[in-house]
């Protein structure tokens, strides 16, 4: 098996793995271990088998093809740095997962727990294998939705819901920033490509928005590692199942954050900007952290808060700048990775045995679980920083790089100081958890009866604190040749600096330090111990809490803002927001011209008096219509029509008649559209309820209003047709319509070939509209005052002696109604779709097309709806509107389609001339398909919604007598 | 003749939106089929207006001093079908919400029925 392709298999088993895992989990706990086990335990072992391919600053990559066009490849990259990582997420991995199952209550559904980590596990590697700053980026965020719902794994307690979320919207709102980040460091260095980034470091440092891309880069990492102010995500995300802990927040996902400034540590690192932000939030957090972890009653609180202090204190050893810094931190974070782990594990086993995790109800555990509590012991030690265990030689390291900040001796001390404070806080807190939990007087008053956990639960433990010891004895045996690689892949194997991982130093001023912080930490636990037992919160820092801070943050954006907002602007109501609308388009309008460069052309255009007659009639239609459309409405329809057959008569005057065609045909389906509403609408009668001064002063401001937009929208048609545009695209479309396209109506070309592509969205947007009219008026239910028959109707079926009651119920049309103009509609029912197919066919080449056709044929059958009744229609013919629809929306996009099989983009049109019987030569495009479809799905449409209108009229009148009475009127 | 039609564009622009800001849904129905009126004839109207120029072409190959400009036209044509496809929504919103609060006004909730 060729190296290269090593990463991609070790990248896919978990996702594959998290798949099969769930898919088969109705097999048993059993099943579901053994897949994720060997899973993580052969994405080990490939990982481990990669070591000769990246030692002394190998660089692995794997390049597939992204999007090309944009210079994106989705790129795998192993190198010494993220080989490490990979051995501790597929290692710690595997233990957590033979830890889970014996953690987990017996009735939980295993199968799912494993595969939602094993997804994690999957994510993370992602991380740390990209290549790719964005692909980078997307891992990232996959590991906050996987850890969201891990941490919320156990979803009926509330804690877990809130702990979740708050995870979430931070460590998924820093990868936003940190989205933003590398977008800008991609723009600067010209590549997205990690290597590239990697050695433009001089060019990004120099640039001049080195600043806030470090800013977000920075906001990405720090709430991803929990730093101050985002680290109240981390105590709260403890309500998740203990083996999340260990291996989200002690191992894996908390050092993303520090991954990634160590990774673009030889980008973004030092300079001063770096020193102050990165350094500076560590040792805040240190501090912070170690303080808070010492006053916290819960088991893993005390853990959570000494990971937070434990993550500041790597930010720090990054944020100094020195190649001995970077050293040392990548060196503790495999050291807190292996004793927080396995902490956690202890903790776990604590819980799962005693029922309890409180510091206060804790005690003499020693007794019955032996080997639990040596475990512990030594792990703890390890946090502590106990010679001959790993701790403590990464703090040695970490004392080592205070005395030298580079920035003074000022800040050397100030820094070995707080460093010594820091870690005296640690002592006394690893103090009060070995000395709580395992020793003092044994408790008798335990939720449950302790002994010691089954041997798969310590296996993990034990495994992780051998690991310890290990590497505190022997470090340069252990890990030295694995940290000198990621160090190397990290400075450049020249750049390293000179390390030593010996245990003994001699006494140096680090040891003397390390002594120091050992005895004012164990003097702090005895003088303060009763202390911390008797505190809700630690003092001072415990006043505030970000958590709160956090909590109230999100009420105020979640609901006091939108409610602030809702009684500012209190309208629900529809008048006074198209109002608002209409002020901010005048608005908008009036400041993108006060702006243009229109000098209106200086000379007047020339008046055609015919034109100007025309106008001055559809201009008064127009006004007329505005004026009757409170009172007479069937008035102001016929008007707004008339002015609508005005512009259609402008598009013949213009040499537009295919627009005509269309306009006219949509306006008399439109009238009758509405005409078939206003049965449904209540009556006006002018005069009857006066005016108040209220009403009188709207209609004046909106006249005004009225006229500001007409003016304003006439100017601006008048500048845009003195400036015509010089040279357009429509040049190519004249150009191209016969050559490429096969029609000579170049208007149609464009709609079913240029640009197919919005008119297939434009028929799905008419057949969406259908059937959603359709779907509203299947529940109509009509006002009750408009229930009754309609008054014509009645006084139709009185005059009319023969009237059948049965018939005059069903709301149809009255016999012998209209009988001479339905003869003539059904004699020229075949002509009208005749007259339809002969639009469509000649579309192509002369005006016409489907969408003319499609109306035509739904005005026949309209008029025949009309002429003789909806019943005697559907007695004859079967329309079924809903299938062309269907019909129409399939061919468009099949022929579409079939253009890919051709190996053309989508909806790419074909034609040629073919000879036919009797016809001649004909061009046969593909795009008249298409416009069959069109065709199809424009008379589905509107017949759909015509008919739907129509069938209101069907429904049987009842006699109340409320619509008795109002017909009287 | 550009002026006679930018005048009308603002006529029926007008019209439309005192409709508009009326409170009755048959108004504003009225209304904006008024001002799709108007922004059609606009669309159109920035292609530059020409009479008796050819919408066809004769030849394999045209350009824009003997034919007319085929893309607003294109872009108007689906403004036509868009602007029915709104007014049928429209309409039956209305006719639902009449039957629902048992008037016609916009926003359903004033005293006269």
């Amino acid at each position: 098996m060729p190296d290269n392709i090593v990463p991609s298999i070790v990248l896919a088993l978990p996702f594959v793995a998290a798949v099969m895992v769930y898919l088969l989990r109705a097999h048993g706990r059993n099943l579901a271990l053994w897949l994720a086990t060997a899973t993580a335990l052969l994405a080990l072992g490939l990982s481990v088998w990669l070591y000769p391919a990246i030692v002394e600053g190998g660089v692995l990559r794997q390049v597939a093809a992204w999007a090309p066009g944009l210079g994106l490849d989705l790129v795998l990259r192993v190198d010494g740095f993220s080989w490490l990582f990979m051995l501790l997420i597929c290692g710690i991995g595997a233990l957590v997962c033979v830890y889970a199952r014996y953690y987990m209550p017996a009735d939980d559904p295993l199968a799912k727990f494993l595969s939602l980590l094993l997804a994690f596990m999957g994510s993370m590697l992602g991380i740390v294998l990209s290549g790719n700053v964005i692909q980078l980026v997307f891992f990232w965020e996959m590991t906050s939705l996987f850890s969201f719902l891990l941490i919320g794994y156990w979803n009926h307690g509330a804690s877990a819901r809130d702990g979740a979320r708050n995870a979430l919207i931070v460590t998924a709102g820093g990868g936003l920033c940190l989205l933003a980040g590398v977008l800008l460091l991609g723009h600067m260095v010209g590549s997205y490509d990690l290597d590239t980034i990697l050695a433009s470091g001089d060019l990004v440092r120099a640039h001049a928005w080195y600043t806030p891309t470090l800013l977000l880069i920075l906001l990405g990492a720090f709430t991803k590692s929990a730093q101050f102010p985002f680290h109240f995500w981390l105590p709260q995300a403890m309500s998740a199942p203990t083996p999340v802990s260990a291996y989200l927040h002690s191992a894996t996902m908390v050092k993303a954050g520090v991954f990634l400034l160590v990774r673009f540590w030889p980008v973004l690192g030092g300079t001063g900007e770096w020193f102050w932000i990165v350094g500076g939030v560590g040792l805040v957090t240190l501090l912070l952290g170690a303080y808070a972890a010492m006053f916290e009653q819960d088991l893993k609180g005390v853990l959570a808060y000494s990971t937070i202090s434990h993550l500041g204190l790597i930010t720090l050893l990054v944020g100094m700048g020195s190649g001995f810094g970077v050293v040392a931190a990548i060196f503790h974070i495999v050291n807190h990775a292996t004793f927080k782990a396995s902490l956690f594990m202890a903790a776990g086993a604590v819980d799962h045995e005693a029922g309890t995790r409180d510091l206060r109800q804790l005690g003499g555990l020693r007794r019955v679980m032996p080997i639990t509590t040596t475990l512990a012991v030594v792990a703890a030690a390890a946090m502590a920083g106990v010679p001959l265990l790993n701790g403590f030689l990464s703090k040695e390291m970490f004392f080592a790089e205070t005395l030298t900040t580079g920035h003074g001796a000022m800040l050397n001390v100030m820094y070995a100081a707080l460093a010594v404070a820091a870690s005296a806080f640690g002592v006394t807190y690893s103090l009060r958890f070995v000395r709580g939990v395992f020793f003092g007087k044994a408790r008798s008053e335990l939720p449950r009866e302790p002994h010691e956990p089954p041997l798969w639960m310590r296996f993990p433990i034990g495994l992780l604190a051998l690991a310890c010891l290990l590497v505190g004895i022997l470090p340069t045996r252990v890990i030295g040749p694995s940290l000198r690689a990621a160090a190397s892949a990290v400075l450049g194997v020249d750049q390293l600096p000179t390390y030593s991982l010996a245990v003994w130093h001699g006494v140096t001023t680090p040891l003397l330090m390390s002594v120091l912080a050992f005895v004012v930490g164990c003097l702090l636990y005895v003088g303060l111990r009763h202390d911390f037992a008797s505190r809700e919160t630690a003092p001072v820092t415990g006043l505030v809490s970000g958590k709160r801070v956090f909590e109230r943050m999100l009420a105020v954006l979640g609901s006091d803002l939108p409610r602030l907002l809702a009684r500012t602007f209190p309208d629900r109501r529809l008048q006074p927001q198209l109002l608002l609308i209409v002020l901010l388009a005048l608005l908008a309008g009036a400041l993108a011209a006060s702006s243009a460069p229109f000098g209106v052309a200086p000379h007047w255009s020339s008046i055609d008096p015919a034109f100007a007659l025309l106008w001055l009639i559809g201009g008064a239609c127009a006004i007329g219509a505005a004026t009757q459309a409170k009172f007479h409405r069937l008035a102001a329809l016929v008007l707004a029509g008339a002015a609508g057959l005005v512009s259609c008569v402008s598009f013949v005057w213009l040499s537009a008649p295919d627009l005509a065609a269309t306009q006219l045909l949509v306006e008399v389906v439109a009238t009758i559209l509405i005409l078939l509403g206003l049965r449904w609408l209540p009556k006006r009668i002018e005069g009857i309820s006066p005016e108040g001064r209220l009403a009188t002063y709207r209609r004046r401001r909106d006249v005004m209003i009225a006229s500001v937009v007409g003016l304003g929208v006439a100017s601006l048609a008048y500048a845009a047709m003195m400036h015509p545009v010089a040279d357009s695209i429509s040049r190519y479309f004249l150009e191209q319509a016969y050559v490429q396209g096969g029609g000579r109506n170049v208007v149609n070309v464009i709609l079913v070939d240029f640009r197919g592509f919005d008119t297939l969205g434009e028929i799905t947007v008419l057949a969406i509209v259908a059937l959603t009219v359709f779907a509203l008026l299947r529940r109509f239910r009509p006002a009750a005052e408009s229930i009754g028959a309609p008054v014509q109707q009645r006084h139709d079926a009185a005059a009319d002696a023969d009237a059948d009651e049965a018939r005059l119920g069903s709301g149809d049309a009255m016999p012998d109604y209209l009988k001479i103009p339905g003869l003539i509609v059904q004699l020229m029912f075949p002509v009208i779709v005749l007259f339809g197919f002969h639009l469509f066919l000649r579309g192509h080449d002369l005006p016409g097309g489907g969408f003319v056709a499609g109306i035509t044929i739904a005005v026949g059958l309209i008029l025949l709806y009309m002429a003789g009744g909806a019943r005697w229609v559907e007695a004859h013919l079967r329309v079924l509107p809903v299938r062309w629809i269907g019909a129409g929306l399939l061919l468009a996009a099949s022929v579409g389609l079939a253009s890919l099989l051709f190996g053309h983009p989508f909806l790419t049109s074909y034609f040629r001339y073919a000879e036919l019987p009797w016809l001649g030569q004909m061009p046969v495009a593909s795009a008249v398909l298409f416009d069959l479809g069109v065709f199809s799905v424009v008379v589905g449409g509107t017949t759909l919604i015509l008919i739907a209108l129509a069938h209101q009229s069907l429904r049987r009148p009842r006699h109340t007598p409320s619509a008795d009475a109002e017909g009287e009127h | 003749m550009e002026l006679v039609l930018a005048a009308a564009i603002g006529v029926l622009t007008a019209s439309g939106v005192w409709l508009l800001l009326r409170p009755r849904t048959f108004q504003v129905i009225i209304g904006l089929t008024l001002i799709s009126y108007a922004v059609n004839l606009f669309i159109f109207s920035t292609g530059g207006l020409r009479t008796g120029a050819d919408p066809v072409l004769h030849q394999t190959a045209g350009d824009l001093a003997q034919y007319t400009d085929p893309l607003p036209q294109a872009l108007v044509l689906t403004a036509i079908v868009i602007g029915f496809a709104t007014t049928a929504l429209f309409l039956v919103v209305l006719l639902a919400s009449r039957g629902l609060t048992g008037n016609d006004h916009v926003d359903g909730e004033d005293g006269t029925p």
